[in-house]
């Protein structure tokens, strides 16, 4: 162990000989249990046998593991007696009391070993019952010796074969095999025995081998933990697998055997399909090596970007999945066909351009009559042959698409927060950054140079925080600069907000005006300009952040929040004026349903009138007035606010990045400065815009879903258009961030952020299905009161009444109110055991510095103890001997010694006088000897402790230091 | 070593698969990478290594600061240079994304650990933090600086207070941080 070999501190010699009791308790307790075994077992051959055969063999076992019991002890004694004169012959040369410690600690181990030995072999005797024994003694043996050799890696592997050692006891026995001891196969041969005759097994033997077999599938299941090399874990596993075959065959009887060997097999099976699924499902993962590549250019934390592009794309995938499979597909199939009724068809008035290319691309036209928006549904209960509810599927896939949503954005947070493991946050910081600021996937050079700039002025960032926290020199320019800029911020949001306001409620003048009588950009005018400010504010925002002067860190998080709140401000700002549109729309509404009927009157009066047994008029659909349907209205205007968006996205990665990078690249050969180095240069790939624009891409998403449900299939295909692009982009014209962040610091804050957003996008989404009435003539829910009455009806006529009935008592709010009551105790609960479990671990880490003080003053009286010991063995021999070992060099260290030990060598001056050096210290040194004697006692252990130190570090500078540190503490 | 997948047997492939944290196709594609760094005499040797200088070359590495020191750590051969195959597997499966958090910790506690010793010392954690912060002067901090870096790092992180930060300790203070998991990875 390398410990042994360096830590000297006398604190070990109490560690090592716990430890060396303890490993042989295990190693005698376990045995134990092994020779009961082998008893019966042999009195069981006993009977069989040839008896005299059988007690000779046993005697000749006996007498063989004597005589090696014999020689090892006679080599062990050897052993001591040169250890003992190594230890005098250290004492008299006063080498340091590093070797002292390290050697008395074997020693004392020794003993140990032997006096437990001993006496065991006594009681051994009577019962010859060697070979157990034998093991045990000798892996003792091995321990020691390989603890003498002390090699480093030896002793590492050493550690993990104690463990294994400890886990069973046949790995014990393997074990002594592996480091070359035939001993063992006669526990081999015994296991053998039993496998031929398993039915002679007793049941606790069977138990035993049981377990014996639990613990090698444990411990093949644990191999690949372990940090061995792959020869090592090679070959146990080999025999795990060997012992493995050789043994579960033998449990169980008669019919339960058959069983257990089917399972057996059946497991095997399994085990092996997993990993063949396991292997399957990596490879669907996609883009890894896309992800890759950029991971190895520009770090963790572009990689991460993409990461969450691809998590994304993942959500999409599934809610596209419910939307597409439950909601499209059956209307599309078995609903109505397109012409049937009023709603499914497009009106005269707009049937001329109902096919121009832009009316599709507005979504207008036949794109609005169809499934992809609310209003094409019909209110049917039941469609097809299949009776698909359709309305009642409509409704529960939007309230499930939400429910998913949060299910996994919450799931999600709560993994990262486990990795993060919680807790203290700035306790290491400075380990952190040493330990782990390193990205091991960096793989392109300069990224390389990146990095390396940035960890070192993170290393300087954190020593000048350290050494003073925070002059500022001018600190009220600061606070008025950064209340200016706030104020500046506060401004812009503002005129964001109202602009937009301004706009949506100039398109709906336009919109009842008609759009054909304007411009493009008159009609687009509300998405452009919500486009456009997400495209600018930031940039605005980062010129005013460069007043405030923050840290680089709090200015991303200002920046971060300032960007957040201008995109929630415009979104809200946005779903306002819809709201506006929507009291609009219906109160048109109400009109139309008037004249509807004054309509439909008329029609009745006419027919009426020419011949009242004739069949009703039919009038075509796309005749039919109509109202104008806000929920088709809100779904349209989501999908052109993403299109939009998106086309915003695309275009400025195209200019921005793209364009930037070809006329940095080409124009720098006739340009009057270094455009690469200087002004323009290439662009960074800026990750918390990004995936602030992905989080509100989202939310989008997530609020115009229940009103179009084409919105996530159009995601999806954003996302993976996205994808593409954006890899190609960041691989072609990015350059990596001087300032490298780290990626999954700010993960949590991303999901959060998502978590809000997506709070907050279901919050208008929820209180439109909830408070308006939906339209009279489209949708999957016209003809009802709420859009929930759909859940009312399924339960009426589709479950038997009790089901009902049992609904609505869970729905009452006498039972409801409880259970909210319950489920806020139980948060409250929760939230003060996680309180309780952080101030136990504070506690704890308390006790356990408490603990290491404590330690340490036990250790300094062993180590005083250990130095009277020394004095006593000094004694014991004749001083002229030690002093003759003296270097004259060390003579100043000689009249500390001579000082300290004044008190007791005061009998030997006379013999030192002819040695004049001595004579005259002692002669100096007579105040100390009037001193009182515990002081002299109390000097000593100063003095060899202090001692070593000085001698050392003349050969191991670096070792010595800590030796000298800890045994100055 | 000619064909890639047909030279790993079946068996040595499941095997392989139950002993590090790799799948089938990390494992063939790693075999794939390995052969192409053996020489041509190397291949017909029954364990051939591949010498130091060319695993140093692949991109993975190339421009790691502590490259030396992992394929020290993993080779294990007595001179400590060159990787076997196995040796390879052994780094990537550390490396790997599904690799735990104590086995990560493990090696990057002996990728740390220049003299293998068994302990990071003042001298370990200076040629971690010289590594880490690059060849080039301008970069490198002052000796006041990593002097008073090292001291804030072992008042941290040296619990027991003995100078220098044991494994124990290194896994301590490596389970809090958010972000080793995820970087201490190397994907081929």
């Amino acid at each position: 162990m390398p410990k042994d070999h360096l830590i000297t501190s006398e604190n070990d010699i109490g560690i090592e000989l716990e430890d060396s009791g303890e490993g042989c308790d295990t190693r005698n307790g376990k045995p134990t249990s092994g020779r009961k075994r082998r008893r019966r077992r042999e009195s069981k051959k006993e009977r069989k046998k040839d008896e005299g055969r059988g007690s000779r063999n046993a005697q000749h076992a006996v007498d063989s593991g004597e005589r090696t019991e014999k020689e090892r002890q006679r080599k062990r004694r050897k052993d001591r007696e040169e250890k003992a004169e190594h230890v005098q012959s250290l004492d008299k040369s006063k080498v340091n009391s590093r070797d002292f410690a390290a050697k008395n600690k074997k020693n004392l181990k020794n003993e140990k070993t032997r006096s437990k030995g001993i006496p065991k072999r006594e009681v051994e005797e009577g019962e010859a019952k060697q070979p157990q024994r034998k093991g045990c003694a000798k892996a003792e043996e091995n321990e020691q010796d390989t603890c003498e050799r002390a090699g480093k890696k030896k002793g590492k592997k050493k550690k993990h074969r104690k463990k294994v050692e400890t886990s069973s006891e046949h790995e014990s026995s393997e074990d002594g095999d592996k480091e070359g001891e035939g001993e063992d196969e006669e526990v081999e041969e015994e296991e053998v025995e039993k496998e031929v005759r398993p039915e002679t097994l007793t049941p606790e033997e069977l138990e035993k081998l049981k377990e014996a077999v639990d613990d090698k599938k444990k411990l093949i299941q644990a191999l690949r933990v372990k940090p061995w090399p792959m020869k090592k874990k090679h070959s146990t596993l080999r025999e795990s697998q060997e012992f493995l075959e050789k043994y579960e065959g033998a449990l169980g009887k008669g019919k339960g055997r058959k069983l257990y060997a089917y399972k057996v097999m059946m497991n095997k099976k399994w085990m092996k399909f997993k990993r063949d699924f396991e292997n399957f499902t990596t490879a669907c993962i996609p883009w890894e090596m896309k992800i890759k590549e950029i991971e190895s250019h520009f770090g963790s934390s572009v990689a991460s970007y993409f990461i969450f592009l691809r998590w994304m794309y993942g959500i999409n995938m599934i809610l596209f999945g419910l939307t597409f499979g439950l909601v499209m597909v059956p209307e599309a199939l078995m609903g109505r066909p397109y012409g049937s009724m009023p709603r499914k068809t497009v009106p005269r008035a707009e049937e001329t351009n109902a096919m121009d290319f832009a009316v599709l691309w507005d979504f207008g036209g036949y794109a609005q009559y169809s499934v992809l928006f609310y209003g094409y549904y019909n209110s049917q209960r039941a469609i097809g042959w299949l009776k698909f509810r359709m309305p009642l599927s409509y409704f529960l896939v939007g309230v499930g698409t939400v429910a998913y949503s949060y299910m996994v954005v919450i799931r999600k947070m709560a993994r990262n927060a486990n990795e993060t493991g919680g807790g203290d946050e700035n306790s290491f910081n400075f380990s952190w950054k040493t330990f782990t600021s390193w990205d091991y996937l960096i793989g392109n050079p300069e990224t390389a140079d990146n990095k390396f700039a940035s960890i070192t002025t993170s290393f300087k960032e954190a020593i000048l925080e350290e050494q003073e926290s925070r002059k500022d020199d001018n600190i009220h320019l600061t606070r008025f600069l950064r209340v200016l800029a706030n104020f500046l911020v506060l401004c812009c949001l503002a005129g964001s907000g109202y602009l937009i306001y301004f706009v949506v409620r100039r398109s709906q003048k336009f919109a009842l005006e008609g759009f054909e009588n304007h411009t493009w950009w008159e009609r687009n005018e509300v998405n452009m300009v919500m486009s456009l400010l997400g495209m600018f504010c930031p940039m605005l925002f980062d010129v005013i952040s460069a007043l405030e002067n923050y840290h680089p860190r709090v200015a991303l998080q200002w920046q971060l929040g300032r960007i957040f709140a201008l995109f929630l401000g415009n979104l809200y700002t946005f779903i306002i004026a819809l709201m506006d549109e929507i009291n609009l729309k219906r109160k048109e509404e109400d009109v139309v349903q008037f004249n509807m009927t004054m309509w439909e009157a008329s029609l009745h009066n006419n027919t009426a009138s020419d011949n009242s047994t004739a069949p009703p008029l039919f009038t075509h659909p796309a005749d039919v007035p109509r109202g104008p349907c806000w929920e088709t209205m809100v779904g349209q205007e989501f999908v052109r606010l993403i299109i939009s968006d998106t086309m915003t996205t695309y275009i400025t990665l195209l200019i921005g990045d793209f364009l930037r990078a070809v006329l940095v690249r080409f124009l720098n050969y006739c340009w009057c400065w270094d455009l690469e180095a200087g002004f323009p240069s290439y662009s960074e790939f800026d990750v918390s815009g990004n995936v602030l624009g992905l989080i509100f891409n989202q939310g989008m998403i997530w609020m115009g879903a229940f009103y179009a449900p084409c919105l996530p299939a159009l995601n999806v295909l954003r996302l993976h258009v996205s994808m593409y692009l954006q890899c190609w982009a960041v691989m072609c014209c990015n350059v990596p961030q001087e300032r490298v962040f780290k990626a999954s610091g700010s993960n949590n804050f991303y999901m959060a952020m998502l978590l809000v957003i997506l709070f907050l996008s279901t919050l208008p989404a929820i209180y439109t299905i909830v408070t308006i009435p939906p339209s009279f003539d489209c949708g999957p829910f016209s003809g009802k009161a709420r859009m929930f009455d759909v859940i009312q009806e399924t339960l009426e006529s589709d479950f038997p009444a009790w089901i009902s009935k049992v609904f609505s008592y869970a729905a009452n709010p006498g039972l409801v109110l409880p259970f909210m009551l319950l489920m806020v105790l139980a948060i409250y609960y929760l939230q003060s055991t996680s309180k309780s479990y952080k101030e136990a671990n504070v506690e704890l880490k308390k006790k356990l510095q408490m603990q290491n003080e404590e330690n340490k003053k036990k250790n300094k009286r062993a180590a005083l103890k250990a130095a009277m010991e020394l004095e006593e063995a000094r004694k014991a021999p004749s001083p002229r001997v030690a002093e003759q070992s003296y270097n004259p060099s060390h003579q100043h260290r000689r009249h500390d010694m001579a000082d300290s030990r004044a008190g007791s060598f005061s009998s030997d001056q006379g013999r030192n006088g002819d040695d004049q050096a001595p004579f005259t210290d002692c002669r100096r040194s007579q105040p100390v000897k009037a001193s009182a004697s515990t002081r002299g006692r109390h000097a000593n252990q100063g003095a060899t402790a202090g001692y070593p130190a000085g001698h050392l570090r003349q050969s191991e500078p670096a070792k010595l230091q800590r030796v000298a540190s800890t045994q100055r503490r | 070593m000619g064909a890639t997948a047909s030279h790993l047997g079946k068996d040595l492939l499941s095997e392989y698969q139950e002993l590090t944290f790799l799948t089938k196709q990390e494992i063939l594609l790693a075999h794939k990478r390995f052969t192409e760094l053996l020489s041509r005499e190397d291949k017909n040797l029954p364990e051939p290594r591949a010498p130091t200088e060319a695993i140093l070359t692949l991109p993975e590495l190339k421009s790691n600061p502590f490259r030396e020191r992992i394929v020290r750590v993993f080779s294990t051969s007595e001179s400590r240079d060159g990787l076997t195959f196995e040796d390879f597997l052994d780094l990537l499966s550390a490396f790997s994304d599904s690799a735990t958090l104590e086995i990560k910790s493990h090696y990057a506690f002996r990728i740390f650990d220049f003299d293998d010793d068994g302990t990071l010392d003042e001298n370990d954690l200076e040629k971690l933090v010289n590594c880490l912060t690059g060849e080039t002067d301008d970069t490198r901090l002052t000796p006041d600086e990593m002097k008073q870096l090292i001291s804030n790092i072992l008042e941290e992180s040296d619990i027991d207070k003995d100078g220098t930060v044991n494994l124990s300790e290194f896994q301590h203070v490596i389970s809090r941080s958010p972000d080793f998991v995820s970087s201490f990875k190397i994907v081929l």
